[in-house]
């Protein structure tokens, strides 16, 4: 076997697959644009990835922002720069780890199910007999988990940000001995929109990738629970990784200059 | 036959991959015209009803649909034709995150845009027509047995009264009593609402009841078609043997003999 012949083929099978989730994002967005939307349908996403993810989001960003204040305030005291905890913290979370812990918390906990949910609807011919009913499946199924992955991340972040700030205060306060006041003054005084407002975008693209890979591997999912399985997998480790490489690129996007 | 067949198939090919299912098949299902296909477990029945759904790209040949070829036709204006469409599926393909009731009146509210209480009235109607009970409607789908499923999936397929239905096995794990019920049903749906079926069994006695017409299928082929009364004496031994359940014949089962 040639060497050279195997990574060509194996890169030929990238290139495909990555043109067929072009095509299949691209036919989705479309649908999430045009009319007629099932507000309903968006309405039990908005529930099933805003909503029950609220526990999990909080309780990463609560002990992120904790541990984030412990870490700076111990590695800062070497060249006695405690008083930038507070700065440190609020950055860290509104920029990089609340978006991105949320990110990847949701993707193990809602593109899993999607791809599950939707995969076994695809093996059990589920989604042939949407056909036959006159629905599109793109519009039915895809579509409301786009719309309401994109739009509850945002607001996911926004709230993991003030749990995340809140650990860092509690910390610093109660257990690093910052008065209140001046640590809630630090928190302010050198943040800035941008950094708030580019955890929001990070959020809402996040989202769309955690559920564009969830409902993808379910829709092509192939042969039986196994099929089911390897989806689900699947879409998890997709989306972190696209995650993870859409951080840099917006963070870039946004801060570099 | 001389007024246009509701379909019309020519030359029908699909294989996957190396192995060829569909090759060259020809058949016509006239406009209120019941047509049963029999043939082997395998042998392309299903497959044959998802290339005329447009649910599997055939590779060649065309369908023809009150004189219109569907195959290659465009997404948008395909949809147009899958509301002439019942379709029963093998496995049943009920939606389990919908309710009884929402499954059987699920064309109706999605396509039809009809008003929820008056879709769930008539979705009453139809379960109440295969045997089911209003405590049945609020069920799940995966509280149902196979044979309540398959009742199910039924009322969802003449639900909209389709001009064209399509019924994949629609008795078979139904006790004797119940299939026939549903032949009646089915002998009823065609009769009242003039509407063209097309569908698949293994049952002889159901294929006796439901059609006007039965066709075999073998080798990717309609290797017999003719009126049901001349099933018996078709003088086709393939015909003949898988009538008759034997064995022994020119059919050979790919199986390993002691
Ligand atoms: N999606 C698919 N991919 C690959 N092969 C398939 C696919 N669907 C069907 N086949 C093959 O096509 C052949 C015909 O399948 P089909 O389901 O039409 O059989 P059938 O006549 O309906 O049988 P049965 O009476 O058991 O339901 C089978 O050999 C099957 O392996
Ligand atoms: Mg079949």
């Amino acid at each position: 076997m040639n060497p050279l012949a195997t990574i060509g083929s194996a890169f030929m099978v990238f290139l495909g697959a990555l043109g067929s989730l072009a095509m299949f994002a691209g036919n989705a967005v479309s649908h999430c644009v045009r009319p007629p939307l099932y507000p309903r349908l968006i309405g039990r996403q908005l529930l099933e990835i805003g909503y029950y993810s609220l526990p999990v989001v909080g309780l990463t960003t609560l002990f992120s922002g904790m541990v984030l204040a412990l870490q700076s305030y111990t590695g800062f005291a070497r060249f006695s720069a405690e008083s930038a905890v507070a700065t440190v913290v609020v950055l860290s979370m509104t920029r990089e780890l609340a978006p991105v812990l949320a990110g990847l918390m949701v993707a193990g906990r809602v593109g899993a199910a999607m791809a599950a949910e939707i995969g076994t609807m695809r093996v059990t011919e589920q989604i042939d007999a949407l056909t036959t009913l006159s629905t599109n499946p793109f519009k039915y199924l895809i579509a409301p988990r786009l719309i309401a992955g994109t739009v509850s991340l945002p607001i996911l972040v926004l709230i993991g940000d003030i749990i995340g700030v809140f650990g860092g205060y509690v910390v610093g306060v109660y257990k690093l001995d910052f008065n209140a006041g001046t640590y809630i003054q630090s928190t302010v005084q050198y943040l800035e929109q941008v950094d708030v407002v580019s955890g929001l975008v990070k959020a809402g693209v996040f989202g769309f990738i955690v559920a564009l890979m969830g409902c993808y591997h379910g829709f092509h999912s192939r042969g039986g629970a196994q099929g089911v399985g390897a989806a689900t997998t699947n879409a998890v480790v997709t989306a972190s990784i696209m995650i993870l490489i859409a951080n840099y690129a917006i963070t870039e996007m946004f801060f570099s200059s | 036959m001389a007024e246009q067949p509701k379909i019309r198939i020519r030359n029908l090919h699909k294989r996957f991959g190396p192995k060829v299912v569909l090759n060259g098949l020809d058949l016509d299902v006239g406009v209120a015209e019941s047509v049963v296909v029999i043939g082997g477990s395998g042998t392309g029945k299903s497959v044959l009803l998802k290339c005329i759904l447009g649910l599997m790209e055939p590779d060649s040949g065309t369908i023809e649909i009150d004189g219109r070829n569907v195959v290659g036709l465009p997404r948008a204006e395909r949809e147009a034709f899958m509301r002439k469409f019942g379709m029963l599926f093998q496995g049943g393909a009920l939606f389990d995150s919908l309710p009884v009731w929402e499954n059987v009146a699920f064309g109706l509210i999605q396509a039809q845009r009809m008003d929820r209480a008056k879709a769930r009235e008539i979705a009453l109607q139809k379960l109440a027509q295969v045997g089911l009970g209003e405590d049945v409607s609020k069920l799940s789908p995966s509280e149902l047995s196979g044979g309540m499923q398959k009742r199910v999936s039924l009322a969802r397929a003449i639900a909209a009264e389709p001009e064209i239905i399509f019924f994949d096995e629609p008795t078979t794990g139904l006790d004797p009593i119940m299939a026939d019920v549903i032949n009646d049903l089915i002998v009823k749906c065609v009769r009242e609402l003039g509407a063209s079926a097309l569908s698949i069994t293994h049952d002889m006695a159901s294929a006796r009841k439901i059609a006007d017409r039965i066709a075999m299928l073998y080798e990717g082929k309609i290797i017999w078609a003719g009126p049901v009364a001349d099933i018996d004496g078709s003088g086709n031994p393939y015909v003949d043997q898988f009538i008759n359940g034997r064995a022994e014949g020119p059919i050979q089962m790919a199986v390993l003999r002691p």
